[in-house]
């Protein structure tokens, strides 16, 4: 907005502004809030197939965190999300750094590195299933290269199957990453690093003491993308290992699915989603509210 | 004046012509979307048609997404006028809603009573009236053998028992074969579950179980026995098995490298398109000897409630359609299942389907698949158990107390 306008035409155009954003308000209010306060009011009945309109209190919920497939599904969200997060940021942060030494060719790095977030999980799940399988891929190849005794199973192990759905999700996402902290790498001045070189500051220290602080809001973006992706993930458990072996990397969007329509438990499914998002809304309204107060604290200084 | 009047009378012709062609215009929504479901479908397509109906075809990729479309529809206000389930308690939920025309006019006119499988009549009649029109008889526990792979290993022919079965397994191992072709995926781990269990634990523990619900059942022999064979069963897959597709699992049984495998019938889909002959590359029986209980699965038709005088027509040539002698070879022929009825041509069909019908004609031996017997929901809570035991080191004891709890509900 530009600075020293009239107040009475800041607010006309505030007026036109807000007509203009109705139609999108109605929208969310009516049909996102609207949509989840109904499932909300779904998980309290004894829905079946169809939706219905009684009240049974609890009894989903009970009947929920009763179930182990469903505590096995939160358990694995949880080691699954914190390691995509985390490998994710650091090796984002990794390939946005090194493209921007200027390396050479950095067009068609970029393009390599995002291009798995352009494509779609079921193509790649599947590639990555090949891959990972005992009796088809890396394990049988690096076997009949003559290290008989060479293992990589981890698809087909009860323990160790979530890490391979890390591997395939940071694979697929850590690009997405490396383009917006590339994006705000761009926007640190230049001048810094010529002031830190005449200081005698090594490369490595520059990175992480001056530029990875300036670097927040980038990763609370990248953080946000990848928060979300996680409470959702699904597509690359479907295409991968169809939640097995066994339960063992069950996800709650694929238990949702899966009481939504196969087991024809509208009710149960609907209580999962309401503690799906009541999780995420745990997550995400301290960060909201930190930004907030913090943006406020700055227009107080400017 | 005369081109008026020729005119109107085009007109009226014209509106006679799409009042006709409304009077039985027939949407279905169904899940037949290969190569060789679509064909099959076009059968029934084909035979509306040339009895004077138009068919709206609405083909929805996956089961569970065409079920979830019908359901919407219905809920939603639009319903089609035929949508396709499986022969199971999946939609009587919706006819509990009141969502369902009946279609006893049909059953009543073409004597349904009379010659329908008791187990299909089980599933589709509810309280006195007939809800959904059967098309076809799938039996998902067929064991699959590949004739070279058991010659290669020297086993002598076809095992008669359990026991030989297992002989079996033991001989291609030593031969360095993969004794059984094996998808770990759930609905797979849930098919070789309730086929040992009628074919070990046998017909009685077989339907105190999924029909009776009954919990003491499950701690008596028969079911802990069922559960040590699955146990060994698992001996005998390859370190592969996780995540694999069946039809994947049938390719290694088609090309030699693995002995048995045992799934559904439509699994004869894929030997078919390999160019191979029931009983010359490969064979299948159904069960141990010849009194075997055969299991039967399929799928209907259901017809959404709807007032609509010219629809409720359609729906009934629909099902009058469906169940004709002529139309059930063709469709069968393609799709790999058995005819819901037995009075027809068996010339053209193979091996396994003759043997599958010859077994249909004894009713003693007719047994209907767990989808009948239990609610989608405790189906999901038992294969959960199944899956768990399947790849996990969970002891016998174990096992037997989750399955009580899934079945307690």
């Amino acid at each position: 907005m530009r600075v020293g306008a009239p107040p009475a035409a800041r607010r006309r155009r505030a007026v036109a502004a807000q007509l203009a954003l109705l139609p999108m308000a109605i929208t969310v209010i009516g049909v996102y809030l609207g949509t989840v306060l109904w499932s909300v009011r779904i998980s309290f009945s004894s829905s079946k197939i169809f939706p219905t309109d009684d009240f049974v209190g609890l009894s989903q919920y009970l009947r929920l965190f009763n179930t182990e497939r469903w505590i096995v599904s939160l358990h694995n969200i949880a080691v699954f999300g914190t390691l995509f997060i985390a490998a994710c940021l650091v090796l984002g942060f990794l390939l946005a750094v090194f493209l921007d030494q200027r390396v050479r060719g950095e067009n068609v790095l970029r393009t390599i590195f995002l291009y798995p977030y352009a494509m779609s999980f079921v193509a790649t799940g599947l590639i990555w299933q090949w891959m990972l399988n005992p009796a088809l891929g890396i394990q049988s190849t690096v076997r009949s290269l003559g290290f008989p005794g060479f293992e990589f199973d981890w698809i087909v192990s009860q323990d160790k199957v979530i890490y391979t759905l890390v591997i395939a999700a940071v694979w697929q996402a850590s690009g997405l990453v490396m383009a917006v902290l590339l994006a705000g790498l761009r926007g640190i001045d230049d001048a810094l690093w010529n002031a830190a070189r005449i200081d005698g500051v090594p490369r490595w220290r520059y990175y992480l003491s001056v530029v990875l602080p300036q670097l927040g809001p980038a990763f609370g973006t990248a953080f946000v993308l990848l928060a979300v992706g996680v409470v959702k993930v699904y597509d690359v458990v479907i295409a991968m290992t169809q939640g097995g072996p066994g339960n063992a990397s069950e996800v709650p969007a694929k238990f949702i699915m899966d009481n939504l329509f196969n087991r024809a438990n509208v009710g149960l499914a609907s209580a999962a989603s309401t503690v799906m998002l009541l999780t995420v809304l745990a997550l995400l309204l301290p960060w909201w509210y930190g930004r907030a107060v913090q943006s406020r604290r700055e227009a107080a200084h400017a | 004046m005369v081109p008026t009047t020729l005119k109107h009378l085009t007109l009226v012709a014209a509106l006679i012509a799409v009042g006709n062609a409304h009077a039985q215009k027939a949407t279905v929504i169904h899940w037949w979307t290969s190569g060789g479901e679509s064909a099959a479908v076009k059968e029934l397509a084909d035979a509306y048609a040339k009895a004077g109906g138009t068919w709206v075809d609405e083909a929805v990729a996956g089961a569970d997404n065409a079920r979830a479309a019908a359901i919407n529809r219905i809920a939603g206000g639009n319903p089609p006028t035929a949508a396709q389930f499986n022969t199971s308690k999946q939609y009587h939920d919706v006819i509990s809603a009141g969502q369902l025309n009946d279609i006893d006019a049909v059953a009543a006119k073409e004597g349904w009573d009379k010659w329908l499988p008791k187990p299909i009549v089980d599933s589709i009649k509810v309280n006195g009236h007939y809800y959904a029109v059967p098309v076809n008889i799938h039996n998902p526990a067929w064991f699959w053998y590949s004739k070279s792979a058991l010659q290669k290993a020297g086993v002598a022919g076809e095992p008669k028992t359990m026991d030989e079965f297992f002989a079996a397994l033991d001989k291609l191992k030593a031969a360095g074969l993969v004794p059984l072709a094996f998808g770990g995926q759930s609905w797979q781990e849930w098919i070789t579950f309730y086929s040992m269990l009628l074919d070990v634990g046998g017909k009685d523990a077989y339907l105190k179980f999924f029909k009776d619900h009954d919990a003491a059942s499950v701690n008596a022999e028969p079911m802990r026995k069922t559960l040590t064979a699955l146990k060994k069963l698992h001996g005998y897959v390859d370190a592969g098995s996780p995540g694999r597709n069946w039809n994947d699992a049938t390719a290694m049984v088609i090309s030699g490298k693995a002995g048995f495998q045992i799934m559904g019938d439509w699994a004869k889909g894929e030997f078919g398109a390999a160019k191979q002959t029931a009983g010359k590359e490969y064979g299948c029986f159904a069960g141990f000897g010849p009194t075997a209980p055969y299991m039967v699965a399929g799928d209907v038709f259901v017809f959404p409630k709807t007032s609509d005088k010219t629809a409720i027509e359609a729906q009934h040539k629909l099902a009058t359609v469906f169940t004709s002698p002529t139309t059930q070879v063709a469709f069968n022929n393609k799709k790999g299942s058995i005819p819901v009825r037995t009075d027809v041509d068996t010339s053209k069909m193979d091996i396994c389907a003759q043997a599958g019908l010859q077994a249909m004609k004894d009713p003693a031996r007719q047994i209907a698949n767990p989808d009948m017997l239990m609610t989608p929901d405790m189906v999901g809570a038992v294969q959960d158990v199944i899956t768990k035991f399947w790849n996990g080191n969970q002891s016998v004891d174990d096992a037997v107390k989750a399955l009580q709890g899934a079945v307690k509900g």
